[in-house]
């Protein structure tokens, strides 16, 4: 054996980070060029958890392919599988009824809080904060409960069908979800008063991981990470959807480009969130949850048909090629991480390993979406 | 509006539009056009479509300009939406296996609230699948494109690191291939 390696100045080493570093939950892997603490290039490595959902929508029937949705984000699978009958419904010409629709903007924003709240306390934890996440889960739990209550799972939902919703809400749930939201609201505050003003955390993020909105651009990033660079963009509000013009809530924009902005954005969309649920749970109409004729076997006409939704990531679009038979042609699924994570390799030339790492929890990966 | 202007410049860039396009495009413009969508594409199925612009119903296909052109055309089309401000969602591919070709698929969306997306077409021969690349014009680009280049075995002329992304560093196969056998 040789004796250790001295690093002259001026020379660099290469860094693996991941695949399996906790810091980049789950299995991801970044190759970096360090010279010392900084980086001077980085080459982000994929494809670790890989398993190929668009071929299987594509030698699937439609109904086959509804589990698949929710096994890409298993955070906030209900965005996911909310795209996917929109975009089927779309293709088909499937007609939702209005309490349906209702149930699935209300369910979508409870995953969205339990999403955000899952990455707040992951997002501590990375910068060496541990106690929030408790805070975190305990919160979610509630969440999570709640749904899998309606639902029948936990975290890999398949709760909505084409034209409506698989199971109806009761009284149980109404109730729960409405004593959520004081709850929430008080946690909010909690979490703001524990995290947000303490000067470690804020001295970790501030000014620090630029995402600029023209790099957003060129890189097609959403969600967040674009409302932390000051773009107005929420598929919601610009290309709305489902119920979603019927509430009235904000989209959370910050104009400094850096972690904290991101962070501010997140943490303001888990109000907005609440608003919307607020608002559905009050205008929640009667009515039957399954529209009264709907294909027995689902066969779009022969098109190329594109549905996106504003998941807790970014905007996820689907894709769907339909040549008339009971399987989709093409099922191509774009999936909103992915985008913001191929900026990545861009935005931290230059910074110091600790800082890349905050920037890459600031973007809310989730890695089986990504590799899908 | 943005749909406009940046049709009025695709449009351009097809100096001499089949007649056949012209007329597809005349009529969804006029008046009740979900009536008209809705028949349309039910008829004229199977059929490889001709280069050309056409403007769809957003609410019927979740996109409103939809051009097909050769691959020559792609850059110049990518640089006017470029310029216009969009940003690139995807790149994809489908396999037109009965048509011997290749598609390659590019949506652009915006920011602003003047909604308008834009699906970019081009075909390709399958036996020697060539487009040029975007990643020059768009950085975010390069991933996708490898990503189809996985897929579909496309080759992306001036990629500047063509290696299989989401499939293993070896793979020499096309999963998304219509005769793609595992």
């Amino acid at each position: 054996m040789s004796g250790p390696i001295h690093i002259q100045p001026g020379e660099t080493f290469t860094l693996n980070v991941g695949p399996q570093h906790p810091a980049t939950h789950g299995v991801l892997r970044v190759k970096m060029e360090m010279d010392g603490e900084y980086i001077v290039k980085a080459e982000t490595v994929l494809g670790y958890i890989h398993r190929m959902h668009e071929l299987m929508g594509e030698n699937r029937t439609y109904p086959q392919v509804l589990p698949n949705l929710s096994r890409l984000d298993y955070l906030g699978a209900l965005g996911y599988t909310h795209g996917h009958v929109l975009a089927v419904e779309r293709a088909a010409g499937i007609e939702v009824p209005e309490r349906a629709e209702y149930i699935r903007a209300i369910t979508v924003e409870l995953n969205r809080v339990a999403s955000h709240l899952f990455w707040f306390g992951a997002f501590v934890m990375d910068l060496g904060g541990f106690t929030p996440l408790m805070y975190a889960i305990e919160d979610r739990e509630y969440i999570l409960d709640m749904l899998e209550a309606v639902t029948g799972s936990r975290l890999t939902y398949c709760y909505y069908r084409f034209g409506g919703l698989y199971n109806d809400i009761d009284d149980e749930f109404v109730d729960r979800a409405r004593a959520f939201i004081p709850r929430m609201r008080k946690s909010l505050k909690k979490y703001d008063a524990l995290v947000t003003g303490n000067i470690i955390f804020r001295k970790r993020l501030d000014g620090i991981g630029p995402i600029s909105a023209e790099m957003c651009r060129k890189y097609g990033a959403t969600g967040p990470v674009a409302r932390g660079a000051g773009i107005d963009f929420d598929v919601r509000k610009n290309e709305p959807y489902s119920v979603y013009p019927e509430f009235d809530f904000d989209v959370p924009v910050y104009d400094e480009c850096d972690s904290l902005a991101r962070y501010n954005v997140r943490m303001d969309e888990m109000e907005q969130s609440l608003r919307i649920i607020e608002q559905g749970l009050d205008k929640l109409p009667d009515g039957p949850i399954m529209p009264k004729k709907k294909p027995k076997l689902i066969k779009p006409p022969a098109g190329d048909y594109y549905q996106a939704v504003e998941t807790a990531r970014g905007s996820f679009g689907i894709r769907i090629v339909s040549d008339g038979t009971k399987n989709a042609y093409r099922f191509k699924l774009r999936s909103p991480t992915y985008s913001n994570m191929s900026l990545f390799d861009e935005a931290c030339e230059g910074m110091m390993i600790m800082d890349a790492l905050a920037l890459m929890g600031s973007l809310d990966l989730v890695i089986p979406e990504i590799d899908r | 509006m943005i749909k406009d202007t940046v049709l009025q410049l695709i449009r351009e860039l097809f100096p001499d539009p089949d007649p056949v396009v012209e007329e597809i495009v005349a009529e969804p413009a006029e008046g009740d056009e979900a009536e008209d969508a809705k028949k349309k594409p039910a008829k004229k199925k199977e059929k490889p479509r001709e280069n050309g612009v056409i403007e769809r119903d957003h609410a019927q296909y979740g996109y409103d300009i939809d051009v097909q052109l050769a691959p020559g055309e792609l850059l110049a089309t990518v640089v006017i939406l470029d310029k216009a401000g969009f940003f690139l969602e995807s790149v994809t591919g489908v396999d037109w296996i009965k048509e011997d070709q290749l598609e390659v698929v590019y949506d652009f969306s915006r920011y602003d609230f003047d909604t308008c997306r834009a699906v970019i077409r081009t075909r390709t021969p399958r036996a020697e699948p060539k487009v040029p690349t975007i990643s020059k014009i768009f950085p975010g680009a390069g991933w996708h494109e490898r990503e189809t280049h996985d897929f579909f075995g496309i080759k992306f002329d001036g990629h500047p690191h063509l290696v299989p992304l989401l499939l293993p560093e070896d793979a020499d196969f096309h999963p998304l291939l219509k005769d793609f056998k595992p």
